[in-house]
């Protein structure tokens, strides 16, 4: 029986430190854009709430492989887990990167721009993740499904954004590139702790969920032994892993 | 390759003695023409333009085969007597696959004359070898993903809905490279060999999604 709480209060502190640490850095450190202004600043926000929901993704295939391979339902959990996490901050990503557009390039939208296509596409995929296991009545059936879904869609990932990226001019600035890009160093420090912020963040939520649905199962499995089968009435219809 | 070969020759002879399948592929593909001529306002497209519509009705028609590829299996209790027999499981998806790109083939020979016939601007011989290649490599894709998906798709509750849902997505980076490896060469003026690049996209694409189908097929039959 394995516990998800240790650890989680001084996770907690250092995502609530990060993020306190990041925001000052944002408002009182970072330069202002001299294009931009004030609205560039949900940049920092922005790309690394897209880069962590991308990674986030990739980690749910990576753990639905070790479901996979050793048919522990735990590992599904935590996938899923991972899937739904990012999706969130995927869907905040794509939020902000729209009013980061809508500010900069006047556009709420803008086609010729590879980087917000491609991770439209993924999003799309990735919401499909849900519906395909809330159509699977069978839990083991659902967790292996799922798995596969996540893994291939993981595969996806990638692959995806060479194709997208290939398509299309360059238009969105490239911040990630190897040389560290064009960015003065206080904008890439400020980039950088909110990058680790949000990953904190994330980490967090994660562990936050599992514990959550551990505990859950616990206290069902407690209920039953305490009160008998009937008592426990089994979950009504979830597409989530308990 | 032996139970591979078995099950598909069992496809084949069950499409050719129902003609269910490629035969309503293949009339949905020209009703889609048709579509597209009103749609488009158009008598005639050439170049990006005649690609994507080319492309987005043979993806759909795609599915709609796709749609149909276990069904035979899930309602006579196929996949039971498969997993009874001591065979490699992968062999059903290698003739799964198989069966599709063959009925995509047999599709695209009366669907591509037909757009040439109806919409297509310029003629098609003197593209033609460069559009079976790229075409060819498309169905690879169409077949591997479409297989994929009707496998994962065929015990859900909502099957129909989930099928195109999932694949869709999925095959969205195989679709920009045909598209874009098509257009050139339906342009009115052709060197007649399609842009290098995509089809070394659309041919990585087929080995990625390749591998892993290959990889994880199996957990897909399980009991």
């Amino acid at each position: 029986m394995t516990t998800y709480s240790k650890g989680l209060r001084a996770l907690t502190l250092a995502t609530i430190g990060s993020i306190t640490l990041a925001l000052a850095l944002v408002f009182f450190y970072a330069p202002l854009d001299a294009d931009q202004g004030f609205v560039q600043k949900i940049f920092y926000l922005h790309v690394p709430l897209a880069i962590i929901s991308l990674c986030g993704f990739v980690l749910g295939g990576l753990l639905a492989i070790g479901h996979l391979r050793t048919g522990d339902r735990v590992w599904d959990m935590r996938s899923y887990v991972a899937i739904h996490m990012a999706l969130i901050f995927g869907i905040g990503g794509i939020i902000s990167g729209s009013i980061w557009a809508k500010a900069s390039w006047g556009h709420w939208w803008v086609w010729n721009e590879p980087t917000l296509v491609s991770f439209l596409i993924v999003l799309l995929l990735f919401a499909t993740y849900q519906p395909l296991r809330f159509s699977i009545e069978d839990p083991e059936r659902q967790a292996r499904y799922a798995s596969v879904f996540a893994i291939t869609a993981g595969a996806f990932v990638p692959l995806n954004f060479i194709a997208v990226r290939l398509a299309q001019q360059f238009v969105h600035p490239r911040i990630l590139t190897l040389g560290g890009g064009n960015l003065p160093g206080s904008m890439r420090l400020t980039f950088f702790v909110s990058l680790i912020g949000l990953a904190l963040l994330y980490a967090t939520l994660w562990k936050y969920e599992m514990t959550a649905k551990n505990a859950r199962m616990q206290t069902r499995r407690l209920r039953r032994r305490l009160m008998g089968e009937d008592a426990v009435r089994p979950l009504g219809r979830s597409a989530a892993p308990s | 390759m032996k139970t591979a070969m078995a099950v598909l020759r069992k496809d084949i002879t069950l499409e050719l003695r129902t003609f269910e399948t490629v035969p309503a592929m293949a009339l949905f593909s020209l009703t889609t023409f048709v579509i597209f001529h009103f749609g488009l306002n158009r008598a005639s497209v050439k170049g990006q333009l005649a690609a994507g519509v080319l492309t987005v009705t043979l993806l759909f028609a795609a599915m709609l085969g796709a749609g149909r590829l276990f069904v035979a299996e899930r309602e006579q209790g196929g996949f039971d007597a498969f997993l009874l027999a001591p065979v490699d499981r992968n062999s059903l998806l290698v003739a799964k696959a198989a069966a599709m790109f063959i009925f995509l083939a047999v599709l695209e020979l009366v669907a591509v004359p037909a757009f040439a016939l109806l919409l297509l601007g310029p003629a098609l011989w003197p593209r033609l070898l460069g559009l079976i290649a790229v075409l060819a490599l498309a169905d690879v894709g169409l077949a591997v993903i479409g297989t994929l998906v009707s496998a994962i798709a065929i015990h859900t509750r909502a099957r129909d809905l989930i099928s195109p849902i999932i694949g869709l997505p999925l095959l969205i980076p195989a679709l920009i490279a045909t598209a874009r490896a098509a257009g050139p060469l339906l342009q009115a003026h052709t060197s007649g060999s399609p842009p290098g690049k995509w089809v070394a996209i659309l041919a990585l694409y087929d080995c990625v999604f390749g591998l892993v189908a290959y990889a994880v097929f199996d957990f897909l039959l399980e009991e």
